[in-house]
């Protein structure tokens, strides 16, 4: 993990109507580390994640990565520079088999340029890439699992596909939107392992997460959101010791 | 009393065919390439049986056009999730460039079709761009309107021979190059879109249908892959109408008539949407009928989309689904 | 000066066609292609019940708008109830519904004869220096009425505001009670009745002529994605963008390009604005 700051939010805002979805945001994240966002329901979690990638257009505010804006760069050209994301709500192609769900993101130029494999167009290029990610990614290779269709595969296994495919795109940033929930113990514990990787092989990490002590485990730095706005940043100690963030939780009577 | 009830298995001979043991014996190699043999040859061969009944093979001709047309809508709908409400527009864009190339600029059939293919699906997707970014509901709004407009347009301010249309258009040089071109051609198209739907980019289109959002956060641009669909599916739709254009030596306001919209539409719809053969199958029924239906004049749209909206209502799955599954596999009833 | 009078006249012409579709479509986001279709249906039945069965005018407009409701309830009914959900149905269903009235009255209903339906008051005046038939200042008036009558009812009866509910979120509307099918039914028989009450109003300035479905369709569309799907002010202001626009074609270019006006305005604004001017719909984004 390095001091070099890889993506840079400044004053981003956004308002949905009345709602006031972001407020004036500002944080920057190193690269390589593992950056937690946590909050309560409703905090704007997912409308940040949305702005910084491109799926949302912020009202203001700027977002930079590696030094160069990206702030109004449509979602495509987002991830083609390495800023990719998951999505809470998945949905892989379910009448075909896991590593097929995987086609598209190897389609994509990006694959092309980074994945050192090239695209050629043939069938047999793209699909046994496709197991070595699942391989990476942590489906067991000589197993039926990578072919099973992505309809009976369970939640974990699921998630990790979702993971998966922004893997396939080698990119430099994720945004992982809750890839803990819905999870059992047993499962979170096998996702770990596969987040640690991720980090030693240079990925930086955002993880939008609920299940905090899951989060704890893995990460650097932590920022609290209420209401669209920061609350507290730093190490998990000193944020879940926050007196704010107490009250955003748990309500000014819980505290 | 004995509780019953009925269940749908694989034929044997279809499990049989599954795996590398399909070359294993004729039956089985019949039973997979039969039906598109047959298919292929009967068409091939339908132009020398109707030498008894000459009328009946511009009838062949105009089914091959329909159906290529059918492909296109198929495609575009099932596989891309752009619903064109105006089939019409590529044929009489591609009618009228053609008509151009050949009349004003003396260009010969085999490049003024070609010509008119590739330009006219230029110009169509061009056109069509404005709405491509935005929902499904959009398309089918800009792809209703054109046609029409461009039937007023070209009425109202008698440009491209007006009313009375251009005519003196080269015929093809024989009849059976006429024929056999559009049947080749059609025979191609289906191929080749069975060919394309089922590679890598074919994933990424039916992507852009069900999970756009997922796509882009791949990496790809949606409306890129959309204006790619819209051209391929307008230069089929133009080389049908520049086909018609040199077909009846005229090029005229006929060429936007609601039938180009219409009855793809139903041929697909009927015929099973999302199969591709469904889409020719089903023109290869309602083309017929339309002939025995000329009669009718206007009633014959109001037949098809009758038909259209009642397998639409009973959510029929379609002919073409029907008959795979007759084939693939059969009923009984087996004690519960 | 003749210029503002007839612009805001075909302003209002091209309001009142379009309200049925955009009342429509803003309560159960269901296009519906088949709007043209129902404006000359309501004017041939305006036409067989006051020349064929020689009932008085005012019964005739009054029966007519009432059939075309009912035509539009059954046909959300039995037709489009039964594949709600599926858009691409859906576009198809109406579509070909629209498509078989129109031809269906080509082949059965208008041809031979030209039809015509009487004006309201015959005769012409003056009005601020451009000569206006009576009819015309009914049309104004009454599409004015229309519009303000319609506004207080979605804001204030309790139908309006369930209609408004359903349109800003159906499944929290169908959580509190609000019947999701009901609500579509009544919009399609309030949308078709509009379509009517259009046709009843305007036919009388010529012939019923079974294009008209198209071109009713056409400016209808153009207008609501001028304005932005799903909003009343942005309704009223497309029309009177477009209704000048024509006007001002007409005067300074020729009468042949009124429909491009249409086409041009549908292009630009999805050029420029997908949304439309006032459009809640921000198709692009917050869909994630």
């Amino acid at each position: 993990m390095s001091e070099t700051v890889i993506l840079s939010i400044r004053g981003v805002s956004k308002s949905f109507g009345g709602l006031k979805a972001l407020v004036d945001l500002s944080f920057d994240v190193r690269q390589g580390e593992i950056y937690g966002i946590i909050g309560p329901n409703g905090s704007g979690k997912t409308t940040l994640i949305n702005c910084v990638t491109g799926f949302v257009r912020p009202d203001s505010g700027r977002v930079f990565f590696r030094d160069k804006e990206i702030t109004r760069l449509p979602a495509h050209k987002i991830a083609r520079l390495g800023v990719t994301r998951t999505f809470q709500i998945m949905r892989p192609y379910y009448t075909l088999p896991a590593y097929k769900n995987l086609i598209v993101p190897l389609w994509s130029p990006r694959a092309k340029r980074h994945g050192g494999w090239r695209g050629g167009g043939k069938h047999g290029d793209r699909d046994t890439v496709a197991i070595d990610i699942l391989e990476e990614i942590g489906f067991e290779r000589d197993s039926r699992v990578p072919y099973k269709l992505a309809a009976t595969l369970p939640t974990g296994y699921q998630k990790r596909l979702e993971l998966a495919r922004c893997m396939a795109l080698r990119p430099d940033v994720v945004f992982c939107d809750e890839v803990f929930s819905g999870l059992s113990m047993s499962e979170i514990a096998g996702m770990i392992p596969l987040i640690e990787k991720l980090k030693m092989d240079g990925v930086t990490l955002i993880m939008v997460e609920h299940r905090l002590r899951e989060l704890f485990r893995v990460a650097d730095t932590v920022m609290a959101l209420n209401f669209g706005e920061k609350i507290a940043e730093g190490d998990y100690t000193e944020v879940i010791e926050d007196k704010q963030v107490k009250e955003a939780y748990l309500g000014k009577e819980g505290v | 009393m004995e509780k019953t009830r009925r269940e749908r298995v694989d034929r044997g001979l279809k499990a049989r065919t599954e795996g590398i043991y399909a070359v294993s014996s004729f039956e089985e190699i019949i039973y997979l390439v039969g039906p598109r043999l047959v298919l292929i040859a009967g068409i091939l061969l339908l132009p020398l049986i109707l030498e008894i009944a000459p009328y009946w093979k511009r009838v062949v001709n105009i089914m091959c056009v329909y159906a290529i047309l059918a492909l296109a809508f198929d495609f575009l709908a099932n596989y891309v999730g752009l619903v064109c409400l105006g089939g019409a527009l590529f044929v009489g864009v591609g009618g009228y460039l053609a008509a151009i190339f050949n009349v004003y600029l003396s260009c010969p059939f085999y490049l003024s079709i070609p010509l008119a293919s590739v330009c006219g699906a230029a110009l169509c997707t061009v056109l069509i761009l404005p709405c491509l970014p935005l929902r499904g509901v959009y398309f089918a709004i800009v792809t209703l309107m054109y046609p029409i407009l461009f039937s007023r347009i070209i009425e109202a301010l008698n440009i491209l021979g007006g009313t009375n249309g251009i005519s003196g258009i080269d015929s093809f040089p024989g009849e059976y190059i006429e024929e056999y071109a559009i049947i080749v051609a059609m025979l191609a198209a289906l191929f080749s879109m069975r060919r394309l739907v089922s590679q890598d980019v074919g994933l990424v289109l039916r992507g852009v249908k069900d999970n756009d959002q997922s796509i882009r956060a791949s990496g790809i641009n949606v409306t890129a892959m959309k204006s790619l669909a819209v051209f391929i599916a307008a230069l089929m739709g133009c080389f049908g109408g520049a086909y018609i254009a040199h077909l009846y030596m005229w090029a005229g306001l006929s060429l936007f008539a609601l039938d180009f919209s219409i009855i793809p539409i139903a041929a697909v719809v009927m015929g099973g949407g999302g199969t591709l053969i469904g889409a020719v199958i089903g023109c290869f029924i309602l083309v017929p009928l339309s002939e025995f239906l000329r009669f009718f004049g206007a009633f014959r749209i109001v037949i098809y989309c009758v038909i259209l909206t009642a397998f639409i209502v009973l959510k029929s799955e379609g002919l073409m689904v029907y008959l795979q599954r007759k084939y693939h596999q059969f009923e009984r009833v087996v004690k519960v | 000066m003749e210029i503002v009078v007839y612009g805001v006249i075909n302003s209002l012409v091209l309001a009142l066609m379009s309200l049925g579709f955009a009342l429509v479509y803003s309560i159960s986001r269901l296009p519906n292609f088949a709007h043209g279709a129902l404006y000359v249906a309501a004017g041939y039945m305006v036409w067989l019940l006051l020349h064929g069965a020689g009932l008085p005018y005012g019964v005739s407009i009054v029966l007519g708008i009432i059939a075309t409701s009912l035509v539009g309830a059954l046909i959300y009914r039995f037709i489009i109830m039964r594949i709600r959900g599926m858009e691409i149905s859906e576009i198809i269903g109406t579509y070909a519904i629209g498509l078989a009235i129109i031809e269906g009255l080509r082949w059965g209903g208008l041809r031979g004869m030209t039809y015509t339906l009487p004006v309201f008051i015959p005769g012409s005046t003056d009005a601020l220096g451009a000569t206006v038939d009576y009819q015309r200042l009914v049309i104004v008036g009454a599409g004015l009425l229309t519009f303000i009558l319609l506004f207080l009812f979605t804001k204030l009866t309790r139908i309006g505001l369930a209609l408004r509910g359903i349109a800003q979120d159906e499944r929290a509307a169908m959580m509190l009670g609000i019947d999701s099918d009901r609500t579509a039914l009544i919009s399609l028989a309030l949308g078709s009745g509009l379509a009517g009450f259009a046709a009843v109003l305007l036919l009388p300035l010529g012939n019923i002529v079974v294009e008209q479905g198209y071109n009713v369709l056409i400016f209808a569309v153009a207008v609501c994605i001028v304005g932005g799907l799903g909003s009343w002010s942005g309704t009223i202001i497309a029309s009177f963008i477009i209704g000048f626009a024509q006007i001002l074609t007409e005067t300074f270019i020729s009468t042949h390009f009124v429909m491009v006006v249409a086409l041009i305005a549908i292009i630009v604004t999805l050029l420029i604005r997908p949304s439309g001017i006032f459009g809640k719909q921000k198709q692009l984004e917050e869909r994630v």
